[in-house]
Parts: structure tokens; C-alpha cells; sequence
């Protein structure tokens, strides 16, 4: 499978990193043992320190109210209980002072579906265009889009807000007068933000898979009649799938992690704002409830752990490539 | 939130995707039947164009605006290099500096080092691959639940009650005093660094680990036979093979470092001096409404990351054509 692997610019990314089997003989194993007693025990405890914060929370999310804090979780076993109540306060109860996790969970899954199908689909058509459309400048402007990369996020939050406010708004509105179920604050700013945000690493590479299909292939497409369209929804699409797959996942992530980019466009409301900003309000106004902090945390934990042990070698692979974004 | 709320929600999401799916599908019809002449040019226009104009609307035109705000003061007005004069003077601004700087060495520096050992102690051990996972997990967490986490263990309660915080406790079982560890400046800012570490930490080890792998077993072998001991072998067999990977990683930790923001706002929202750079600026240009200085603070942001993505994007280009 690692000639399919999205082509990343970083060396050893073929290999699959977390996925490497052990080899060697018994006996090599044996040996390594014993001569590295010390290296075992280090990275044990490493591995204990690490996974550690993460455990505790999780077990105190499950312990009543009383007991998460007035008691260390490492006493689980002296003042033992277990109740599902954190959970269900965050989530579904309704008075005004609980977290009503619930449509914030909706939002971030609303926010971030879009969030990702938006920019894949625009990247892999530019890409395509990049890579298989013969125009004067395409190389000058690719290195254009390139070089955006390094564009950090900040420097567009505050003239993007202003265009918002002044273009997207009466749209909004319009469309809340419309349908007055969607509210006139609704998900459309944070999409195109984010949309905006992802392109130039997109696009990039999503290039390099794409222009890495055999010429033969759309060559014959193309003398046989196709359209750039044909092409591009026939062969391009379904041959780029693993690059696609890699580049949503990372996308999808880091949208459901994302805190600034929220803060700034959603207008904080339980309309459009994500998990992550309620949580970062609950810290600030409610940072000593740890019964709905813990219970609240990993409800937004949830999705990502999901994603991290389901797909890791996709994960891995979207990292890679996304790490210098933003 | 009502059944209704949850309907409008879903209509925008599904409404918005179809009218996205309606809107590309229309162009690829009417492209198609564009006339003989020009075709060509349709199509390009169709499958770049969404792209550049987002690209230019939204963040090559907002750079340019950002660049120009930065002259400004809060209500508009031309003021020159006022606001970088503020930056680099006043005391507080002047700490935020300080802060990224330590953030910006100590992260990259230190998450490589635990990242590189782990990597070679558990390379071709048993259950590798749970090691592996178990320290890489933390790089699936947002930086506002790791916040989270990461305030439980710092929490404190006063001196005679029991704590619930893990390090509290520890220095309890030491016959220490309990501390309030998150408004204790300048320790805090090293706790908060702490997170971005435990963050950063398996993405270092993962990488280097598959680099780690890359170098040759001849080599090592080789060095065997000649007798060197582990350590020799490590510094002058395995750490020259992962050169490349090793400066992709420190300089990838150091652009993420320099954008932190949110674990900063989760644990302290930058109060007790630690704010930096990032959570400044939005600070000043989103709750202070002190525009001008948000896009100052941008701007050195963007000159503090852009020597190291331009040399990250060498090296990585670099090692794409060797390969």
C-alpha cells in the first residue's frame, strides 16, 4: 500500500509509522532485553506519565460530585463510587446554570462536516487545474498559493471579521427572514473561515498526488473525447482517494479542535459556537466545577479519540502533512 | 436546545451542502456546453477560480489590510510605528515578548530530546505500537481539553483540606505546602509549557521514530563489530542518519509553539504573566478593541514564524528531490 500513500514532503512517512512490525529472531529480542533493563523502565515510565492527566480525568468523570471535589481521584479505591450523572448534566439537562453541552456537540459536528467537504472539493479541483491544465502562469501561481502557506492565521482574523460584518451579515439576515428556523447567526461565516484557511495546504498536496497520476491515463481520457470536467469526476477523483481521505481527516480535526478561528466568527451563541469554545467559557466562568468539567471534556474528547484509534494510520499521515498550518 | 433548533441546524448543514454540490454541478454542465471557442478557457476559469478568490478575498487582501491597520490607533487614525513602540516598552507587552521567546526555545527543545529518546528505548521492543499510541494520543486532543486536563492536575486547594489536584498532592506527600500554581508567576508559565510538551512530544517520537528506522542496519552492524558501545553508536551512527527528519520536527514544534493560543486562554487567558504573542493579540484585538496593536502583534508574529517555514520549506523540498 505505500505506493498509494498520499506523497508527502517528509522523509519516512512511506513507512507506516505507527504500524511498523517487530521483527527480528528470538534470540536478537532476548539479548535486547537484557542489555537495555534501564531503557525499558525509562520509557515506562514515560508512558506512565504520559497517559497519566488523560486517565484521571476520565475516572473522575465518572465520580459523584461530592467526591470529585473533596478528593484526589487517586483515592478511587478508598471513597469508591461511580455515577453517569456528570454526563448526563452536561449533555441534556436544560436549566440555565448546566453546560447544555448538547447543541454545542451538534454544532461542532455542523460546523465541521461542512468545514471539510468545502475546502476538499475546491482544493482538488484547483489542484487538478494545477497540475493538468496547460496556462500561461500556472507555475507562478502555484508557487503564489505555495507560498500563502506561510501566511499565519492572525494576520487575517481582524480585516476577514470586518468583510463578515459587512458583506455576510445582510445575507444572514435575508436568509433568517426567509426561513426564520435558521438563525440570523448561523454557521455560514466559521465555513468559509475555516474554508479560506485550509486552502493553500490543500491545494498543495492534493497537487502532488494529483500530478503524479500517469499522463497516459488522462491523456487517452482526453484524446478519446473527455471533457476537463469527465476527466476530473472520472479518474482523478476516484484515483486521488487516498490523499483525499488523509487531508480530510487532518481537516476534519483540526476543525473540531479549533478554538480561535470559533472565538472570532461564531459570535459565541449556542446557535453556531463549537464544543471547544463552551468549554474554554465553562473554565473561565465555572473552572472549580470539576464534576461538569471532567464529564464536559471528554465529551469533546470523544470524536478525536475516536477518529485517532480508528483511522491512526490516515491520522498520522494527515499530521505529517498538516503540521505547519495555521 | 428544542427540536426546532436541532432542525434548523440540519437544514442549514444539509441545505448549504446541497446548494454547494447544485452550484459546482451547474458550472460543470454549463462549462461543458460552452461554446467551441474558448472552451478551454471556461473550464480553467471554472476549476481554478473558487479557489483564487477565496484565496485572494480572504487572505492575501485581509494581510495587506492587517499590515496597513497596524499604523492605526483604535479609532482609525494614522499614528506611525506607534503601536510597535508600545510593544517593545511597556512592561507588560514587553513579558509577552519574553514569554514567547521561552515558550519557542524550551518547547521544540525539549519535546524533540523526550520524542528522540523514547523513540530509540522502545524502537523493536515489545509492544511498540502501544508505547507508541499511548504517548501519541495527546496529539488527537484539542489544546482547550488538554487545558483542561492539565488545570486538574495543577489544582489547588488550601493548606488543611485534602487535594485534588495530582501535583498538590505529590508535594503534600513531600511535606510541602500546597501552592497556588497557575497564579504563581513565573513558574506558571512553565506548567503551561509543560501542556504544549505533553502535546508535542509524540509527534517528535513518531516521526523520528520511522527515521530512526530508515537508517541502515549495515551501518549500525558495521559499528557493532568495531566495538562501540551503544552511546557512540547513537551519536555517530543514528543521530547523523536522522538529521533531516530531526530539524523537519524542531522547526515544525517551533512555528506551533510561536501560534500557541489556547491553551494559554483555557488555563490562565493570559493573566499572570503569561500571556504570549498570539493570545495578545487577540486579546487587544478582539476584547480590547485595540485594533491597531492586534495587527502589530500579527505582524511580528508572521516575522518571528517566517524564517522558519521558509527553512522548513527548503528542507522539505530538498528531501523531495533526493527521493
Amino acid at each position: 500500500m505505500s505506493d498509494n500513500v498520499v506523497d508527502l514532503p517528509i522523509v519516512g512517512t512511506k513507512k507506516n509509522a505507527l504500524e511498523v512490525v517487530t521483527v527480528g529472531t528470538k534470540s536478537a529480542r532476548v539479548k535486547r532485553r537484557l542489555t537495555s533493563r534501564t531503557a525499558t523502565v525509562v520509557s515506562l515510565v514515560i508512558a506512565i506519565l504520559w497517559t497519566l492527566p488523560t486517565f484521571g480525568l476520565f475516572v473522575s468523570s465518572f465520580r459523584p460530585a461530592g467526591l470529585i471535589t473533596t478528593t484526589g481521584w487517586w483515592t478511587i479505591l478508598q471513597n469508591p463510587g461511580f455515577t453517569l450523572d456528570n454526563y448526563k448534566e452536561v449533555l441534556l439537562s436544560t436549566s440555565q446554570s448546566s453546560p447544555q453541552l448538547g447543541a454545542y456537540f451538534v454544532n461542532s459536528l455542523a460546523i465541521a462536516i461542512p468545514a471539510t467537504i468545502f475546502p476538499l472539493v475546491i482544493a482538488s479541483m484547483a489542484a487538478y487545474a494545477f497540475a493538468w491544465i496547460k496556462f500561461k502562469g500556472s507555475g507562478a501561481l502555484f508557487v503564489l498559493v505555495f507560498a500563502l502557506q506561510i501566511v499565519p492565521l492572525q494576520l487575517a482574523l481582524i480585516p476577514l471579521l470586518q468583510m463578515f460584518t459587512a458583506i455576510l451579515k445582510p445575507g444572514q439576515e435575508a436568509l433568517h427572514q426567509l426561513i426564520p428556523m435558521i438563525p440570523a447567526q448561523n454557521y455560514l461565516p466559521v465555513w468559509i473561515a475555516h474554508t479560506i484557511f485550509a486552502l493553500p495546504l490543500a491545494i498543495f498536496l492534493l497537487h502532488n498526488f494529483i500530478s503524479e497520476i500517469p499522463s497516459e491515463v488522462i491523456e487517452a481520457a482526453r484524446v478519446d473525447g473527455a471533457s476537463h470536467g469527465q476527466v476530473f469526476f472520472r479518474i482523478v477523483l476516484p484515483l486521488a482517494v487516498p490523499a483525499l481521505a488523509s487531508f480530510a481527516i487532518f481537516q476534519f480535526l483540526w476543525v473540531w479542535n479549533d478554538l480561535l478561528v470559533a472565538l472570532i466568527f461564531s459570535g459565541g451563541t449556542p446557535d453556531v459556537a463549537p464544543l471547544t469554545q463552551r468549554l474554554a467559557e465553562l473554565t473561565g466562568t465555572r473552572g472549580q466545577d470539576w464534576q461538569r468539567l471532567t464529564a464536559a471534556a471528554f465529551v469533546s474528547l470523544i470524536v478525536p479519540l475516536i477518529v485517532f484509534f480508528s483511522l491512526q494510520r490516515y491520522f498520522v499521515r494527515g499530521l505529517l502533512a498538516g503540521s505547519t498550518k495555521g | 436546545m428544542t427540536t426546532a433548533d436541532l432542525l434548523g441546524k440540519i437544514i442549514q448543514v444539509v441545505g448549504a451542502l446541497a446548494a454547494f454540490a447544485l452550484v459546482i454541478g451547474l458550472l460543470l454542465f454549463l462549462i461543458d456546453r460552452a461554446p467551441k471557442r474558448g472552451r478551454d478557457y471556461w473550464q480553467l476559469t471554472f476549476f481554478i477560480a473558487p479557489a483564487l478568490l477565496l484565496l485572494l478575498a480572504g487572505l492575501i487582501y485581509p494581510a495587506f489590510r492587517t499590515s496597513l491597520l497596524a499604523f492605526t490607533n483604535s479609532s482609525g487614525a494614522y499614528v506611525g510605528a506607534e503601536n510597535f513602540v508600545w510593544m517593545f516598552t511597556q512592561p507588560a507587552a514587553l513579558i509577552t515578548l519574553g514569554n514567547t521567546l521561552i515558550w519557542v526555545v524550551v518547547v521544540p527543545t525539549i519535546s524533540t530530546a523526550i520524542g528522540l529518546g523514547y523513540a530509540v528505548f522502545i524502537d523493536k521492543s515489545r509492544g511498540e505500537k502501544y508505547f507508541k499510541a499511548l504517548v501519541f494520543m495527546p496529539m488527537a486532543i484539542s489544546f482547550v481539553g488538554a487545558g483542561i486536563i492539565w488545570r486538574f492536575i495543577y489544582d489547588y486547594k488550601s493548606g488543611g483540606s485534602d487535594q485534588i489536584g495530582l501535583l498538590n498532592q505529590i508535594v503534600v506527600w513531600l511535606g510541602g505546602q500546597p501552592v497556588q500554581w497557575l497564579q504563581t508567576s513565573p513558574i506558571n508559565t512553565f506548567l503551561l509549557i509543560i501542556v504544549m510538551i505533553w502535546i508535542q512530544t509524540g509527534f517528535a517520537m513518531v516521526i523520528l521514530s520511522a527515521a530512526i528506522k530508515g537508517v541502515p542496519t549495515e551501518q549500525i552492524e558495521a559499528a557493532e563489530l568495531d566495538g562501540t558501545n551503544a552511546w557512540q553508536r547513537f551519536t555517530n551512527v543514528t543521530i547523523p542518519g536522522i538529521r533531516g527528519s530531526l530539524v523537519v520536527v524542531i522547526t515544525t514544534i517551533s512555528i506551533a509553539t510561536l501560534k500557541v493560543f489556547d491553551i494559554v486562554r483555557t488555563m490562565t487567558a493570559g493573566n499572570f504573566n503569561t500571556s504570549v504573542i498570539a493570545n495578545e493579540m487577540y486579546t487587544q484585538a478582539f476584547r480590547a478593541g485595540e485594533q491597531g496593536r492586534g495587527a502589530a502583534l500579527a505582524i511580528v508574529l508572521f516575522l518571528m514564524v517566517l524564517p522558519i517555514v521558509i527553512y522548513n520549506v527548503r528542507i522539505m523540498r530538498k528531501q523531495r528531490e533526493i527521493r
